[in-house]
């Protein structure tokens, strides 16, 4: 039964190279960067056993470790519905018994890109210890453990919440975070890192050997993690090492104690959602009355209009990269710090203009079919296209103004704000435009409504990176003008040059903002059926 | 091609072939010449084709929908059905063939066409993050009509499509019926003359469903066309007065209810023009012991 639900997974796996050439490329990718990752690890490790100390690759392989239990349980969470083709709930209506099934979904649950990867590092990082045959032994029966504890843990994480994950709301409130956590990440380690140097630094009064100054650090989390459910399976082997035998019992006792209860608890939370099927969320969202339609004038356009900024609040596809854009200041303030150049801070505001009016390059693709309406009721291009503009226009300049006036208090550059403005308002207005054009001419794939905005479609990076390639270098080429008065501004200096800046950006690129419309919705008009075809051809 | 096209060609179609001349694209070579449109029907197909890849979802569909008249559309899967409507309403453009809607080339003047139309398209999604009351508000402003208007028809909308407890609601939170209801709502909210529903009874509760009847009775009576695609045969048979039958992209047969099934009940011709009924043991091995 476990081998038929392995065959079940493996035939899964190869339809998907039997569905189109990109998929099978991006998988063939993915195998290989996992298989590169792997070397790498294995490779890191190995060298620190054999060039340094074998009690070194045991720290690391602990502290690695609890990372990557932590990965298994806690990304699942975040990238819902990334891997559900084995879904428990799928075999509902199959008589097999629960122990089989769970045996089968967890061993199931190894094969996949992440699941060998996993497996390979952890039996591959062991030989770290085969100078000690002894240790060695231990350090293999510790990687079972370990990559036990990390699909077990998932598996009953992502179980045990699934009647929470299943529901609409908690879904987009997660994707936010998530975004939002997957955006600061870089800045977050940055500035530990620099926070550690500076604390090892400090304490040791010359910076020579951070390395050696840190091994301490290291030693200190690694007895601690090592007693935790998520590195105890993983210290076993260093344990052994130390000879510290009462804490070898303690930690094996700690880690068979946790792949126990997770066992337990999927069991649990698996013959509940067998019994109870998936169901949304009981309520069902609900907003009172006719929100942005009651305050729009009655037309087409400005029907658009409202329906456009409703699903910028209210889908978390948009509501995603609105929640984002106030983190970008916050991180080039961080890369500005560490270094030292008010560069980046200052070209925030003109970025951010420029990327809220990106945004919109691929509009008809988020409303997926539902373009259809569109289509039927035969509404005219620049309806459409100004429909979907007006919003940006409207709330764009105020949020590039409010990053450009930010990030000149913060550097202190008071007389560079009329250059930055008039920058950012060319910027906004030109890519807007741009993408009113483009987004006539150019569909591709994207998350669909519902889905994860985490969740690329597969198949479709090349599709993507030439769109947004060339709507990129349209837009950066309508800009020029823009971009030679701004340096000039800049440059120069003086308040004349500042308000000829602002002058030329908002005129250039209301006039390329106009004619960008008008050529969208021309193309607009002519395709309209094929542009419905092309979204109903989605994966 | 344009061996298939003959063979298709050969086959029987209601719609004679026309003397050359007629208005439109030409179709495929050996595709046979079709009438001149119908400039007082609803709906007047003239040699409509439609090629996916290597599959031919409709080949030389020519059909007259009169107007005021109550036209079923049945068919088993894969009949081309969805592929044709989409063709007769704008959402899909045609590789040969015209559409006229009361007289008017759709393909030609599509703005004045869809203004007349009212299309319930099978198998897309809706604006789903409006709430019901939003998305009837959206449906009845891109048709360019007056908020006045608009907000008495939504509300007599909902009130009849027995939604008004749930029209704050998100029609992504809706069951399948309701968001089926709605969907036909913002089909209707413009008062076209000629309403194209593509399987408007499916998961729709039998009150529902039978509340929705009698809308679009009243609606036919007061002088509008409907057009309604369905697999149901009984519920064609008892609410259409006109019915075609299509299979592998053609028009069987086409005319009144009555004239389509002559003796038979519609299900029975259906089955007989058609084929594919099997009259064999079965799977015996399914019986109880």
């Amino acid at each position: 039964m476990v081998a038929r639900f392995l065959t079940l997974k493996l035939t899964l796996m190869g339809n998907t190279f039997r569905k189109s050439v990109w998929q099978t490329i991006g998988m063939i990718v993915a195998a290989l960067y996992a298989l590169g990752v792997v070397g790498m690890l294995v490779t890191l490790v190995g060298a620190l056993a054999f060039a340094g100390d074998p009690a070194w690759a045991g720290l690391a392989i602990t502290l690695g470790g609890a990372l990557t239990v932590v990965g298994w349980w806690l990304i699942p969470i975040f990238a819902f519905g990334v891997d559900a083709t084995l879904d428990p709930h799928r075999f509902t209506t199959y008589a097999i018994p629960r122990r089989t099934l769970l045996t089968g979904l967890a061993v199931a649950g190894l094969v996949s890109v992440p699941g060998i990867a996993t497996v390979l590092v952890a039996l591959g990082t062991s030989f770290a210890w085969v100078l000690e045959p002894g240790v060695l032994v231990v350090a293999l029966v510790g990687a079972a453990l370990g990559v036990a504890t990390c699909v077990l843990g998932s598996r009953a994480i992502t179980t045990l919440l699934a009647p929470v994950l299943e529901s609409r709301r908690y879904r987009e409130v997660v994707t936010i975070v998530a975004l939002v956590l997957i955006v600061l990440i870089g800045p977050l380690i940055g500035w530990l890192a620099n926070g550690v140097e500076v604390s090892v630094e400090v304490g040791s009064g010359d910076g020579t050997s951070t390395g050696m100054q840190l091994l301490p650090l290291f030693e200190q989390a690694a007895g601690v993690v090592g007693w935790t459910p998520f590195g105890a399976a993983w210290s076993l082997a260093s344990t052994v090492h130390d000879g510290d035998w009462a804490g070898l019992a303690g930690r094996l006792a700690v880690a068979l104690g946790t792949i126990a209860l997770a066992w337990l608890a999927w069991d649990r939370a698996l013959a509940r959602a067998l019994v109870r099927p998936p169901v949304g969320d009981g309520g069902g969202g609900k907003a009172k009355g006719l929100g942005a339609f009651g305050r729009v004038p009655s037309s087409p356009t400005w029907a658009v209009t409202a329906r456009t900024a409703t699903y910028w609040l209210r889908d978390p596809r948009y509501s995603g990269s609105i929640a984002i854009v106030p983190l970008l200041p916050v991180i080039m303030y961080f890369s500005s710090q560490s270094s030292g150049n008010f560069f980046l801070l200052l070209a925030t505001g003109p970025f951010v203009a420029w990327i809220l009016g990106f945004s919109i390059s691929n509009d008809i693709a988020y409303d997926n079919t539902a373009f259809a309406l569109h289509v039927a009721a035969g509404i005219d291009g620049r309806a459409d296209r100004w429909g979907r503009a007006i919003p940006m226009l409207v709330v764009g300049p105020v949020v590039s103004a409010v990053t450009v006036v930010l990030s000149v208090w913060v550097a202190d550059s008071w007389h560079l704000t009329l250059p930055l403005l008039g920058l950012a308002f060319g910027a906004m207005l030109v890519s807007t435009g741009v993408s009113c054009a483009v987004s006539a001419r150019l569909v591709y794939p994207v998350a669909k409504p519902g889905e994860s905005p985490l969740k690329s479609p597969q198949g479709a990076a090349m599709a993507t990176m030439v769109s947004q390639g060339l709507g990129f270098m349209i837009t950066l080429g309508l800009s020029v003008p823009v971009f030679a008065v701004g340096a000039a501004g800049l440059l120069l200096g003086g308040v004349l040059w500042g308000i000829a800046t602002v002058v030329v950006g908002v005129l250039y690129g209301a006039l390329i903002l106009v004619l960008a419309v008008r050529f969208g919705a021309r193309v607009y008009d002519r395709r309209l059926p094929e542009l419905l075809q092309q979204v109903q051809s989605f994966p | 091609m344009s061996e298939v096209a003959a063979t298709l060609g050969a086959m029987t179609t209601p719609v004679d072939p026309g003397p050359p001349g007629s208005p439109g694209p030409q179709g495929p070579r050996g595709a046979p010449e079709p009438l001149p449109s119908d400039p007082s029907a609803a709906l007047s197909l003239r040699g409509l084709w439609k090629r996916f890849g290597q599959k031919i979802a409709v080949s030389g569909v020519s059909l007259d929908v009169p107007a005021g008249s109550f036209y079923g559309l049945v068919g088993p899967n894969g009949a081309g059905k969805t592929t044709m409507l989409s063709m007769a309403t704008g959402l899909l453009r045609p590789d040969f063939g015209t559409a006229w809607v009361h007289g008017v080339d759709l393909w030609a003047r599509p703005d004045q066409a869809k203004a007349t139309l009212g299309v319930l398209p099978d198998g897309v999604r809706l604006f789903d993050r409006l709430t019901g009351r939003q998305l009837l508000t959206y449906a009845g402003m891109l048709r360019g009509m007056d908020k006045g208007t608009v907000v008495e028809r939504t509300n007599d909308l909902l009130l009849a499509f027995d939604l008004n407890a749930d029209a704050d609601t998100f029609v992504v939170d809706y069951s399948a019926g309701m968001t089926k209801k709605i969907a036909l709502g913002s089909a209707m909210i413009h008062a076209p003359r000629t309403l194209v529903l593509d399987e408007p009874f499916e998961a729709v509760d039998p009150v529902s469903a039978a509340n929705i009847r009698d809308i679009l009775k009243d609606y036919v009576a007061g002088g509008g066309t409907v057009i309604v695609s369905s697999h149901v045969m009984d519920l064609v048979q008892r609410m259409c007065d006109h019915v075609a039958v299509m299979a592998a992209g053609q028009v069987l047969a086409a005319g009144t209810v009555d004239e389509v099934r002559g003796e038979q009940s519609l299900e029975d011709r259906f089955v007989d023009l058609v084929g594919g009924r099997q009259h064999s043991e079965g799977l015996s091995w399914l019986r109880g012991s």
